[in-house]
């Protein structure tokens, strides 16, 4: 089950694989997934790791397949509901390729690191050279395989690239633990992530 | 499934069962009474297993019963099902084919359970107004009591919807052991002042109507007060939206007003009709004692308010469900429980399915809770047999 899972998201969520490989396989470790989608993630880890996350979703649909494969799923909106949940409550708090599509970054990042002890996030780097490529050469919006929608109906609100996260985080004084940019090259990706990474996951904590 | 059984009837018969014969095995209530020879009427559908481990418990709102699924009679046609038929029955969502539902009339009822209007057996009359004022917890105290009856010693699942969904949270605070999973469903951690508000009102309309009698009718029965009670009930129940859309300002019988005070809206006659079909199904002292038992509950009360304490001991996995244009039971009130479990951290689920039916979504909603709870108990029945 867990090889297949690990396959498949190999494929179409490479970045949930590196999150999960960053969450360690300890007795009563807390994960909180904010935006778990259908719960890939949260099934990943209860399958290779045995650990028993939560997620959160807004979506019926999506809570609806949570629900479906035993994934424990609060219903609620990352941008308004946040603030019912305790300090501390959580050692790992995720939040894959999510951060763009809500309404306040930077409070969302505040609230993470609230609720848990490190923040996980995978974010889509709109620096990527392909991303630049098009703009440059189309005079357009990019759309590509992670953004495939208009820039008039996407949710995807607040992109940005890996310089701006890095500088967010400087500003609101919120430490990068580690940085793992996600690219077809490891050389290129590791000499310039801003330019080579079309995606990196940060691991953040309170300073 | 083939054809046939999909349209044969399922067919249940009401049990009854007695406890509480002698004074220790009186029930004790919260009020510090007892309730000695109590019955309890019950239905149950499928069969329990070798392992026990597939037994469900339902809970029923204000005005159920025990009659969840299903049919009495093989073929009267007048005869209408249970009140969850599209939830509970042989593949449906609560499949019984596979597992052994048990729903039952909760005490203070009047539907074969022992309640106001049952004969007390001290004075071999009526209670009346002299039944004990029963809690939540003192209806799942008895269905307890049922429960070993049935040799059942663990629960997969109990589920309910509005005060079902109260006797759900009592379940999980009182028998965190016998529990598998809960499910709470267009329900609250504790009677908000607007429900106590709407509750006292419907009372005060049954206590004022002169056919009352503090409670000692005999045939004639207040169903002025009763059916008042009801109908300002229902309106809580249903949503703006939807009584927009099934009444709008649609006059009943003619095309201009009466210009009296006669019933001229759809609206008016559908409320004045539920109201006169309530009565017929139910008793006005039962309503009393129910409501009461509604505005008591607070589940925050045994931690002095501190509802995330009250929690402590829950242990099972649990589903909290809200519907969007619920506003008697609302989200934000299934929340603060989601909030307290977890920082128990319990296993828990929610979801607030969109509906425009407000709070008879419940009863109405079941594709979408039907593949949630489905799916739910399917899990939870891998988890229980896993261990």
């Amino acid at each position: 089950m867990a090889e297949l899972l690990r396959k498949e998201l190999a494929e179409r969520r490479p970045d949930l694989l590196v999150i999960a490989d960053m969450i360690p396989r300890e007795d009563g470790v807390r994960v909180l997934d904010l935006g778990c989608g259908g719960g890939s993630l949260l099934r990943l880890l209860r399958e290779e790791k045995g650990i028993h996350g939560i997620g959160v979703e807004i979506s019926q649909d999506k809570i609806v397949k949570c629900i479906a494969s035993g994934v424990p799923v609060i219903h609620m909106d990352l941008d308004n509901d946040l603030m019912f949940i305790e300090n501390d409550s959580f050692d790992y708090v995720a939040l894959s390729r999510t951060i763009q599509a809500v309404r306040r970054p930077d409070l969302l990042i505040r609230q993470m690191l609230r609720i848990g002890t490190l923040g996980v996030i995978s974010f889509i780097n709109f620096g990527y050279i392909g991303i630049r490529w098009q703009l440059m050469i189309n005079g357009a919006m990019p759309e590509t395989k992670t953004l495939p929608d208009h820039w008039f109906d996407t949710d995807n609100i607040h992109l940005g690239t890996i310089h701006d996260f890095r500088r967010l985080c400087s500003d609101i004084g919120v430490n990068i633990v580690r940085e793992v940019p996600l690219g077809n090259s490891p050389f290129l990706t590791k000499l310039n992530p801003n330019l080579f990474a079309p995606t990196c996951v940060f691991v953040i904590a309170r300073r | 499934m083939d054809k046939k059984e999909h349209t044969r009837r399922l067919i249940v018969k009401p049990l009854d069962f007695t406890f509480g014969e002698t004074e220790e095995d009186a029930l004790l209530l919260d009020c510090g009474k007892k309730l000695t020879k109590a019955n309890i009427r019950y239905e149950t559908y499928g069969q329990l297993n070798h392992a026990g481990d597939n037994a469900v418990l339902i809970l029923h709102a204000l005005s159920g019963d025990a009659h969840v699924a299903g049919y009495y009679t093989e073929n009267d046609e007048k005869e209408k099902p249970g009140w969850w038929d599209d939830m509970v029955g042989p593949g449906k969502p609560i499949n019984t084919n596979q597992y052994f539902v048990v729903c039952s009339n909760v005490i203070g009822g009047c539907s074969g359970s022992t309640g106001p209007r049952s004969v007390n057996p001290e004075t071999d009359r009526l209670y009346n107004m002299d039944f004990p004022v029963i809690t939540i917890a003192d209806m799942v105290r008895a269905q307890h009591r049922l429960m070993k009856h049935l040799k059942i010693d663990k629960w997969l699942g109990v589920i309910g919807g509005s005060m079902g969904g109260m006797q759900v949270l009592e379940w999980a605070r009182l028998y965190p052991e016998q529990i598998q999973c809960a499910i709470a469903i267009a329900t609250t951690p504790r009677l908000s002042p607007q429900s106590i508000a709407f509750n006292w009102v419907g009372r005060e309309a049954i206590k004022t109507d002169p056919k009352w009698d503090n409670g000692n009718y005999t045939d004639t029965v207040p169903d002025k007060g009763l059916a008042t009670a009801r109908m300002l009930a229902h309106v809580t129940y249903l949503s703006d939206e939807s009584m927009k859309r099934k009444f709008g300002r649609v006059l009943q019988k003619s095309k201009n007003y009466s210009f009296d005070f006669n019933r001229d809206f759809a609206v008016e006659s559908y409320l004045e009709y539920q109201g006169l079909r309530f009565v017929e199904r139910f008793d006005a002292n039962s309503y009393l004692y129910i409501t009461r038992a509604m505005d008591y509950f607070d589940m925050s009360a045994s931690a002095a308010g501190n509802l995330t304490k009250a929690l402590a001991g829950v242990k099972c996995h649990m589903l909290v469900i809200s519907f969007t244009s619920d506003w008697l039971f609302p989200t934000s009130q299934s929340r603060e429980l989601v909030r307290a479990l977890l920082n128990n951290n319990v296993h828990v689920s929610s979801c607030e399915i969109k509906s425009s039916y407000g709070h008879d979504a419940f009863l109405l909603e079941t594709e979408t809770l039907g593949k949630m709870l489905a799916d739910f108990l399917r899990i939870q029945r891998e988890v229980m047999r896993n261990g």
